[in-house]
């Protein structure tokens, strides 16, 4: 099994196209789609996560580049800016995920970008600025 | 024991032993209160959190002509101040916003520049620029000034806070049906989460429950420069019902603060944006606490597993002023990361920074051990409490 987060670019023409029905239809891949934003006539823009074997995994991207979608892989998309944190851990509360955690010790925050799933909820908890969205 | 006096002689002449309040719940469970009280002089405390009831006030160099401000209209960086003193004292207040602000209009609001963003800036070295507008007297004919100033600019600048440094606060919650946004934080809808705003056994208050060794005139860390007890904070209740330890179990004391804010640095004092409620400062406070007599350690050994809240409804009993009583909660509790409320996991999250509290008492014992901060000796007790005679 194999697990990629990926950011997939739609050009407008494939907006309407059932891309990631036959993402998982014809090559039996898992689709999370964790974000997802259309502009009219303009690109169409999706952070998913795949899951499958390596093999599938590997024809479907080709299939999406074979269609004209741009993927690039996920570097990070919230990010956490330290200097701007105080580690009071409000943002801890409202994280769905463990992406957000206190270090039992220091008190400090622990951001672990591989564990979220880029719901944004922590963007309003933060009185600081100091999460912010890269999408 | 010993009294401020020696304590202060003992700090000049460097021989001082100075302990943050975490570190005596360690030493008084291994040595004793006895020990740990003849051991250490002076145990330091410290919080950093959001403190709404913040301002500055400043006093503007006057240029020719002169103008008289009160009576006027006067916004630093767009941002309104109260002009209703002299000619030349302004107030500055943290919530304080743009007249343009959309506030919660559209909801929930953002509130990313006030008052206290004004207050961070002139702190940081950056010029915040002046407008005041005035009708003009025969002393003081001008009508109109502008200027770009910053904090040295100013004759004087000075961090005031009519209330801060609760002894005791809530942990809220949201029972109801929809995410509400409040001075807690953001609350999810059924009990979603739960938020408190403490340093827990770090809390200054907390560590003298019962107000023995501070009172007006206490000088204290504040912002990170040095500061001044002043004043019973307003909404300071004098006898509060108390539990195990003398802890205050429901809402109680509350101090009134000063400090020059040339000297306050960054790292303790912050604007705050929450989301949906306002603009606040996030301070750093720290209370030194005189070790005069046994029972003083004692109190500052109290643990976060010692230490209850109590639990608020934000959605409904809160706004409406109902009170009741959904249960209590441990400082250690709300630390491990979640809570249990009516059997359901609830995970929280603070508003107040155990991390930059440390700080703070730290920061504190070290100006102490270097001989930067010496203690001083109450002039007046604040309401209900009664110093401590070794004082
Ligand atoms: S975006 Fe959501 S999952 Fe990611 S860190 Fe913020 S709250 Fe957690
Ligand atoms: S809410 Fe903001 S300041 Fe507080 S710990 Fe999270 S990221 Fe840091």
């Amino acid at each position: 099994m194999a697990k990629k987060k990926l950011v997939l670019s739609f050009p407008p023409r494939l907006i309407q196209e059932p891309v990631t029905y036959n993402l998982i239809r014809q090559y039996d891949l898992q689709v999370n789609i964790l974000r997802a934003t259309v502009h009219p006539r303009e690109r169409g823009r999706m952070v998913v996560e795949l899951q499958g074997s390596k093999k599938s995994l590997d024809q479907g991207l080709a299939y999406l580049e074979e269609q004209g979608v741009q993927v690039d892989t996920l570097v990070q998309e919230m990010r956490h800016y330290d200097e701007r944190c105080v580690h009071c851990t409000a943002c801890t509360a409202v994280c769905p995920t463990d992406a957000l955690t206190v270090d039992s010790q220091t008190r400090e925050l622990v951001f672990d970008a591989s564990q979220c799933i880029m719901c944004e909820s922590c963007i309003a908890a933060c009185s600081y600025g100091a999460m912010e969205s890269q999408f | 024991m010993r009294s401020i006096e020696e304590i202060n002689a003992k700090i000049k002449s460097g021989k001082v032993v100075v302990a943050t309040a975490e570190e005596v719940v360690g030493l008084v469970k291994d040595k004793g209160v006895k020990a740990a009280a003849r051991q250490v002089d002076v145990v330091t405390t410290g919080t950093f959190g959001p403190m709404c009831s913040s301002g500055m006030y400043f006093n503007l160099k006057q240029s020719t002509p002169k103008i008289k401000c009160g009576g006027g209209r006067v916004t630093v960086d767009g941002v309104t101040a109260y002009a209703g003193w002299a000619a030349a004292d302004i107030c500055l207040g943290c919530t304080a916003l743009t007249d343009d602000d959309p506030r919660n209009a559209v909801y929930p609001g953002l509130f990313k520049f006030g008052g206290a963003h004004v207050i961070q800036k002139l702190v940081e070295g950056q010029k915040v620029k002046l407008e005041a507008k005035a009708y003009g007297t025969d002393c003081y004919p001008r009508k109109e000034y502008s200027a770009e100033l910053g904090l040295e600019d100013f004759n004087s600048a000075v961090l005031f806070n009519p209330r801060n440094a609760y002894q005791l606060y809530n942990v809220a919650i949201n029972l109801g049906q929809k995410t509400i946004y409040t001075y807690m934080g953001v609350l999810k809808p059924r009990i979603g989460n739960a938020n408190y705003s403490t340093t827990g056994a770090l809390s200054p208050l907390l560590n003298d429950p019962k107000l023995r060794t501070l009172g007006i005139g206490t000088r204290i860390f504040l912002g990170g420069g040095q500061g001044y007890i002043i004043w019973p904070g307003t909404q300071h209740v004098a006898e509060p019902k108390r539990g195990e330890h003398d802890l205050p179990l429901t809402p109680s004391a509350t101090v009134a603060v000063i400090g020059d804010l040339r000297g306050m640095n960054v790292k303790y004092l912050r604007a705050a944006s929450l989301t949906g409620y306002g603009v606040s400062l996030s301070l750093g406070f720290g209370l030194p606490i005189p070790v005069v007599d046994e029972e003083v350690m004692a109190f500052c050994a109290i643990s976060d597993a010692e230490i209850t809240y109590p639990i608020v409804d934000y959605s409904e009993n809160y706004p409406l002023g109902r009170v009741a009583d959904l249960g209590r909660v441990s400082m250690a509790e709300l630390m491990s990361g979640s809570i249990e409320i009516n059997g359901k996991k609830v995970p929280t999250g603070c508003l107040a920074s155990r991390a930059v509290g440390r700080q703070v008492a730290l920061e504190l014992k070290q100006m102490i051990s270097e001989g930067r901060f010496l203690l001083t000796r109450p002039v007046a007790p604040l309401p209900g409490a009664q110093l401590a005679a070794a004082l």
